[in-house]
């Protein structure tokens, strides 16, 4: 199994999802994070005391799926949420060492 | 404004030479009677400056602030204003317009005793007069608000104990005296307010509210220090959208501040709220077109920014301008606080935290001394033929002089006392952690 957490701007949530539903994905996990890495964060500016906010909103999506799942949600995500621009965001890729759901006790690729 | 004129002498008549000459007669022959569309109006007017208090002031200033201190700005206005409506009653009325004793203070009508429904002021009018209440309230409520302005220059770091302290010794020993020698007129000149005996034009309060309030709270800053973290910390508005729902809120209560100061229902009332609405309009535009100028974006805090600056402008010169006039006060005004709030002041090194001295104080210095111009006829005011503007501006800058330095010394006085009774400030760690949780133990929001 495999844990796939991506960083992506946060008007593209939507169209991720459709993308990540049509191909199968069940479930996942999403939170509104603030981060910083090559896109520069934007300078706000009160009555002339200027602040700059180095670290930009962004959308964390967090998907477990089976190993075999995992190349076509990575691909999926890469392509639903770039823009081409400095900004787009990341995607990481971890192994999963077990699931369980709560409800029924299953575990392993049935509790994806 | 002209007040408690049943008192009013020669001196009280020269700063309205506008009066027509058969006056004197006139008053010999009416027998002033209570309007009820006059009384109707005042006692709207009052309440309108009550909602500028709670919830304007409250809002616009709570917005200004960071979350972790909303709720203690909103505690310190509800509870600074409701103070000074206690000691209004007790004794300011009295110290203020309680009857004849200098050019300095009023006595008598102490708890206002003597006051009873049938008690009646004079307005601007020979024939109409007003019930006493209304104008012990009218201006309860302007006493309310200048001392809740003050608190601009504070927040975030002063003590809720020792800021109820400050305000008891202010209104006391600054904001009474100053209303009564600016708009108390007297049997003769030994009892009429000082500013006031010489001819000052304060419409609405540009020296006793504004003037009185920024200059109070630039001492306050200094000596209260800076924010721990100032100008190294991020310490951007928390709400926007609160301060734009008290500017609105001010806005519309103005009119009540403003109109509501020619103390009756007609056409000076009427131009008072033509002004009201064309300073302000101005002190927005200008505001931002100054920004843009200084090489930021036109900005949502700098329209709130202007409307303030221009509504402070017209005060003084609420009835006396002509609204042409006004739109240029409430330009010049928006120009200048907008240029020394981003500009002068960074350099200045004191945290005057929501700039209470950079509009209210610079507006209102502008204000008071730019009546004495828009006051011209050729600008579309209100001066009679014999109106001398150079003489009428030697007189408001002595004024503006006065109120500058009454104020300036009264505060120090005020806020030393208190430094040496409860302190000033809150410790490091409530300061840190925020005041809502640590002087008031709440939090303005939970969710």
């Amino acid at each position: 199994m495999k844990y796939i957490i991506a960083i992506i701007k946060p008007h593209k949530l939507d169209e991720v999802r459709e993308a990540l539903t049509g191909i199968g994905v069940a479930g996942m996990t999403v939170s509104e994070v603030k981060g910083f890495g090559r896109q520069k964060g934007q300078t706000e500016s009160y009555r002339g005391a200027e602040y700059s906010t180095n670290m930009v909103p962004k959308i964390k999506i967090e998907v477990a799926c089976t190993a075999d799942a995992a190349p076509g949600v990575i691909e999926a995500i890469s392509v639903t949420a770039g823009t081409g621009s400095i900004g787009d965001g990341k995607i990481f890729e971890f192994d999963l060492a077990g699931a369980t759901r709560i409800r029924t006790g299953d575990v392993g690729d049935t509790a994806l | 404004m002209l007040k408690a004129m049943k008192y009013m002498g020669a001196a009280g008549l020269a700063a309205f030479a506008s009066l027509p000459a058969f006056a004197q007669e006139a008053a010999e022959a009416v027998v002033p009677v209570v309007d009820k569309g006059d009384t109707a109006w005042m006692m709207t007017a009052t309440v309108l400056v009550m909602m500028m208090i709670v919830p304007g002031l409250a809002l616009f200033y709570g917005g200004l602030v960071r979350t972790k201190n909303m709720l203690s700005v909103l505690t310190q206005i509800i509870s600074v204003s409701a103070l000074a409506m206690v000691l209004w009653v007790l004794y300011g009325y009295g110290m203020t317009f309680g009857g004849d004793a200098n050019q300095f203070v009023s006595t008598g009508k102490w708890f206002l005793a003597g006051v009873t429904p049938d008690s009646v002021v004079a307005t601007f009018s020979d024939e109409f007069k007003i019930p006493e209440y209304v104008f012990i309230a009218f201006q309860m409520t302007f006493a309310a608000i200048t001392v809740s302005l003050v608190i601009g220059g504070l927040v975030e770091r002063m003590k809720f104990t020792a800021m109820m302290l400050f305000a008891a010794i202010w209104l006391t020993i600054v904001y009474f005296p100053i209303a009564h020698m600016v708009w108390y007129a007297g049997a003769d000149e030994a009892s009429t307010g000082l500013l006031f005996g010489w001819g000052a034009l304060d419409f609405a309060g540009g020296t006793v509210v504004h003037i009185n309030a920024g200059i109070s709270a630039l001492v306050g800053c200094i000596i209260l220090g800076k924010r721990i973290g100032y100008k190294r910390e991020v310490m951007a508005p928390h709400s926007l959208t609160m301060t734009l729902i008290g500017t609105g809120l001010l806005w519309v209560g103005w009119f009540g501040f403003n109109a509501g100061s020619a103390l009756e229902a007609n056409g000076s009332a009427a131009l008072a709220m033509m002004n009201t609405f064309a300073a302000t309009a101005g002190g927005v535009l200008f505001w931002m077109l100054t920004e843009k100028a200084l090489g930021h974006k036109a900005s949502l805090l700098g329209a709130c920014s202007g409307a303030v600056a221009g509504l402070v402008a017209i005060t003084p010169a609420a009835g006396n301008a002509g609204p042409a006039g006004a739109i240029l006060l409430g330009a010049i005004a928006a120009i200048a606080c907008c240029y020394f709030v981003m500009k002068i002041k960074a350099k200045l090194g004191f945290d005057d935290s929501l700039d209470a001295f950079g509009i209210h104080g610079i507006g209102g210095i502008i204000g008071s001394i730019g009546v004495a111009i828009v006051n011209l006829p050729a600008l579309g005011g209100q001066a009679g033929d014999d109106y001398s503007v150079g003489s009428q501006l030697g007189i408001q800058a002595l004024a503006v002089l006065v109120a500058i330095v009454w104020a300036a010394v009264g505060s120090a006085i005020a806020f030393t006392i208190v430094k040496a009774i409860t302190g000033l400030r809150v410790s490091e760690e409530v300061e840190r952690e925020g005041l809502d949780l640590g002087e008031h133990g709440e939090r303005a929001y939970n969710y």
